[in-house]
């Protein structure tokens, strides 16, 4: 097919769109109280209660440890629909163009990107797991209530996971169809 | 010497052989009993954490009250308040619920309820409702299932007493009440002695709306002055009509324990409603003036409201041929109860040695043929030996009440015998009986009065424990028994203590509950006019004397949690919003000298308390209901100033800590 290595790229690019309706990430509090766990889903324009009524109820446990309260605002909130978009928009432009090194060149900017975005998150989870109102209820000395990166930890009673939602999932795959365009642009002109 | 030997001989014969037998004996003791323990043990041992099968709904009796159990464990999970005053739940103490318990004599805080009967829908149980009567102030309560809140009680006027209370129809068109005591129609002041005659019987039918639930006195049938004890609707080929237990058909008004108990027949009165209804569309009716209270409560406002109803239709049979007729049953029968096909009418003839059952379709025959023994104040008795099924010749003494299992077997009680007396539909024949700790009065089998019975499990409900459990001074518990019924013989399994006296129950497949349970109410949509969203809209105002404190709870304080300004004479509103959105954390309120109770808050709810500073001081108040680590640091106080004071009203949260509201 001809025109393989430009559907690959449009298509993958297109999937990065999946974030306005998919969460891009989920944290999920379990303990032996909370038989139904508690969750938070974050997306890249609000964070929801993975069951209603969660970031309440996170808040809620959250304070007594004097862990800021998680506002359904941030400045993130802003940003990254922007860059989302706009990423999307010019990969699939770059993806009608054919023009392989700006495959390569679209793939390594949303890959700085996403680790840009991964270490927004990292600090994000450290202020709030770090930066304790002093007149808390309960203080533990040496205690911080940082949730893992990726993957699940223990802190106190709960066991927190950290895994990548729904959105995630389609925009990796994009972003390896766009990768895969790249080889196959790549293929094309050596044969 | 021969002799000898032979006697010695003949003597440890006779020694091994008592060995042996009273070893044999005693083995069969132990192992028989040995297993059927550790069988019985098992199989109503539910696990930690996990769920029982069924649902038991059992009447409070005289706490009225229902509590609910599980099934098979007999483990109590609620007691529901529905007739009587709740302190813990603050059920008609607080603003909220004191509409709730309003009648005609004013507020009532107490009843006698008996018969809890679950909603139906194709003639099963649905999970949507459980309905019971209170039998002193005649009344019928609704309770929602997704809740196990009362959520409607209607007053039955016209009534004495209403017992024979509230038997659904296949589909909850109706439920039904029944006077037990018959009065002077209309009530007047006259001499007891001139009873027959001028007193009446009434039987309501209360219908209930598909959709929405919410009952309405629809009609009443002016009946004969007999007294009106228990009632089923048909189901299946009999939809359509109802079936009271008579008795006093004597129409004795004094010493009834023997002037109601000469007659070898009372009547069992078959009731066509579905006729009833067309008589009201003709307009056969009279609109009777009458003073009855209907109290509704709201889950979005979360309060109450009465309102008094001033008429109701009276159908008198007289006016209405083919609406009643009286099948002649022996003798005094307590309860009446229709198989799950449709076709036997069983009538437990309290005082009879027989139980008799009648067949639908003989009755239905000689409706047809007007083959009829003569008539009652007009109402057409019909021939018994034309309509009898079949008789269960002297199965126990005292029958009470039956139920079925659906493998076409009955289960009747026997009060007198002490006992449950299986025995075959159509055959007629006893099969299995076993006795009850002490004094069975009615029985339950989940399903058992509806079309669809789950045959596993019986219970017994006892009147009288005596020894059966540690004593605990002149009033002992009240008790139920739990037999597994699945084989031939009913088995033994289990003995439970019940709140007050557990007339009858209802059982139903948890499942058919679970689905619907309401974990919490939705903050959002919470339209009480004293609730707040969240702390921000939080508030005190006064009205003259009347000081609306506008409240919220969470984990772990109350906001405002400081108020000053109050003064003694004050009538305080405290409206407690829980802004909580979480499963099982409801918040308890309660300060002290409140004269009435605590009220305890579901996460979205608004109560009330209202509460009359007496004395000059700082009060505390707190939360009574653990919820958090922090539950005991959850308080507050109010200051309480002179009467001409004048101590400006404020309030606040935590402002010393420089958080915000």
């Amino acid at each position: 097919m001809k025109s393989l290595h430009k559907i690959l790229m449009i298509l993958g690019s297109a999937l990065l769109l999946s974030l306005f309706v998919f969460p891009l990430w989920n944290i999920t509090l379990e303990a032996p109280q909370y038989p139904t766990p508690l969750g938070m889903d974050i997306w890249i324009t609000k964070l929801t209660g993975t069951n209603k009524g969660d970031i309440q109820n996170i808040n809620l446990m959250n304070h007594y440890v004097g862990m800021k309260e998680i506002t359904t605002e941030m400045k993130e909130f802003e940003i990254f629909p922007i860059v989302i978009a706009g990423m999307s928009i010019l990969g699939i432009l770059i993806g009608f163009s054919g023009k392989k090194n700006l495959f390569l060149g679209w793939f390594i900017l949303i890959l700085i990107l996403g680790i840009a975005g991964m270490y927004d998150f990292y600090l994000w989870e450290y202020d709030y797991g770090h930066n304790l109102n002093p007149k808390a209820a309960i203080k533990i000395p040496g205690q911080a209530y940082q949730p893992p990166l990726i993957g699940s930890k223990k802190i106190l009673n709960f066991n927190a996971i950290s895994l990548p939602a729904t959105g995630a999932y389609f925009m990796l795959t994009g972003l390896a169809l766009t990768l895969t365009a790249y080889v196959v642009a790549l293929k094309k002109e050596r044969s | 010497m021969k002799k000898l030997i032979k006697s010695i001989l003949a003597l440890s014969i006779a020694s091994a052989t008592v060995v042996s037998c009273s070893q044999g004996n005693s083995q069969e003791t132990t192992s028989n009993s040995g297993a059927l323990e550790s069988d019985a043990a098992s199989s109503v041992y539910v696990k930690p954490g996990e769920y029982d099968e069924f649902y038991a709904l059992v009447s409070g009796g005289f706490s009225g009250q229902m509590s609910v159990y599980g099934l098979p464990s007999g483990r109590l999970f609620k007691v529901i308040p529905v007739f009587s005053l709740d302190a813990e739940k603050g059920y008609g103490f607080n603003e909220e619920t004191k509409p709730m318990l309003n009648t005609s004599f004013g507020h009532i805080p107490w009843d006698d309820s008996h018969h809890p009967e679950l909603s139906q829908t194709n003639g099963e149980t649905d999970g949507r409702f459980v309905f019971i009567n209170g039998n002193n102030t005649p009344r019928i309560a609704k309770i929602d299932l997704s809740t196990f809140e009362t959520t409607e009680i209607i007053e039955i006027p016209n009534s004495g007493g209403n017992h024979s209370s509230p038997f659904t129809t296949e589909n909850t068109e109706y439920v039904v009440a029944g006077t037990r005591f018959a009065v002077p129609y209309p009530q007047r002041d006259m001499p007891i002695k001139e009873y027959k005659g001028n007193f009446k019987g009434m039987l309501s039918y209360i219908s209930v709306d598909k959709e929405s639930g919410l009952m309405d006195l629809s009609f009443q049938i002016l009946m004969p002055g007999f007294n009106y004890d228990l009632a089923h609707s048909g189901k299946g080929k009999s939809h359509g009509w109802t079936f009271f237990t008579t008795y006093n058909t004597e129409e004795s008004g004094t010493l009834m324990e023997v002037g109601a108990s000469q007659n070898d027949k009372d009547f069992i009165a078959a009731v066509n409603w579905k006729k009833a209804e067309e008589y009201i569309k003709q307009g056969k009716f009279k609109e009777v003036p009458v003073n009855y209270a209907h109290n509704r409560y709201d889950e979005h406002t979360h309060m109450a409201t009465s309102v008094m109803k001033k008429t109701v239709r009276v159908l008198d049979p007289a006016d209405c041929p083919g609406l009643v007729y009286f099948l002649p049953t022996p003798k005094s029968p307590h309860g009446v109860d229709v198989d799950p096909s449709g076709e036997y009418i069983v009538g437990n003839g309290k005082l009879s040695a027989n139980l008799t059952v009648h067949s639908f379709t003989k009755v239905m025959k000689a409706i047809e043929n007007e083959s009829f023994a003569g008539d009652a104040y007009g109402i057409p008795i019909l021939k018994m030996d034309e309509i009898i099924a079949g008789i269960v010749e002297q199965p126990g003494l005292g029958p009470l009440h039956t139920e079925f299992d659906g493998r076409g077997n009955a289960y009747t009680s026997f009060f007198i015998t002490s006992e449950v007396v299986k025995w075959k539909l159509g055959t007629w024949e006893v099969v299995d009986r076993q006795p009850t700790y002490y004094s069975i009065g009615h029985l339950m089998i989940p399903g058992g009065d509806s079309k669809n019975p789950n045959g596993k499990y019986l219970v017994a409900l006892n009147k009288i424990t005596k020894d059966r459990y540690l004593p605990t001074g002149p009033e002992v518990t009240q008790s139920a028994q739990l037999f597994d019924i699945s084989g031939e013989k009913m088995k033994l399994l289990l003995d439970f203590p019940t709140i007050g006296e557990p007339h009858y129950a209802q059982g139903i497949e948890a499942s058919k509950i679970i689905p619907k349970s309401r974990k919490i109410y939705e903050l959002e949509e919470n339209k009480h006019p004293y609730g707040v969203q969240n702390e921000s809209e939080t508030k005190v105002v006064r009205d003259g004397n009347d000081v609306h404190v506008y409240m919220t709870m969470i984990r772990s304080h109350f906001a405002p949690d400081n108020i000053e300004g109050i003064k003694v004479g004050d009538n305080v509103y405290w409206h407690v919003t829980n802004l909580e959105q979480d499963y099982d954390v409801p918040h308890g309120f309660s300060v002290m000298g409140a004269r009435n109770s605590e009220i305890l808050v579901m996460p979205g709810q608004t109560e009330t308390l209202l509460w009359k500073p007496q004395f000059e001081g700082v009060i505390p108040f707190y939360c009574t209901d653990f919820c958090s680590a922090l539950h005991q640091e959850m308080q507050g106080y109010i200051r309480v100033s002179p009467k001409n004071s004048n101590t400006p009203l404020t309030w606040s949260l935590g402002e010393d800590d420089e958080e915000e509201l």
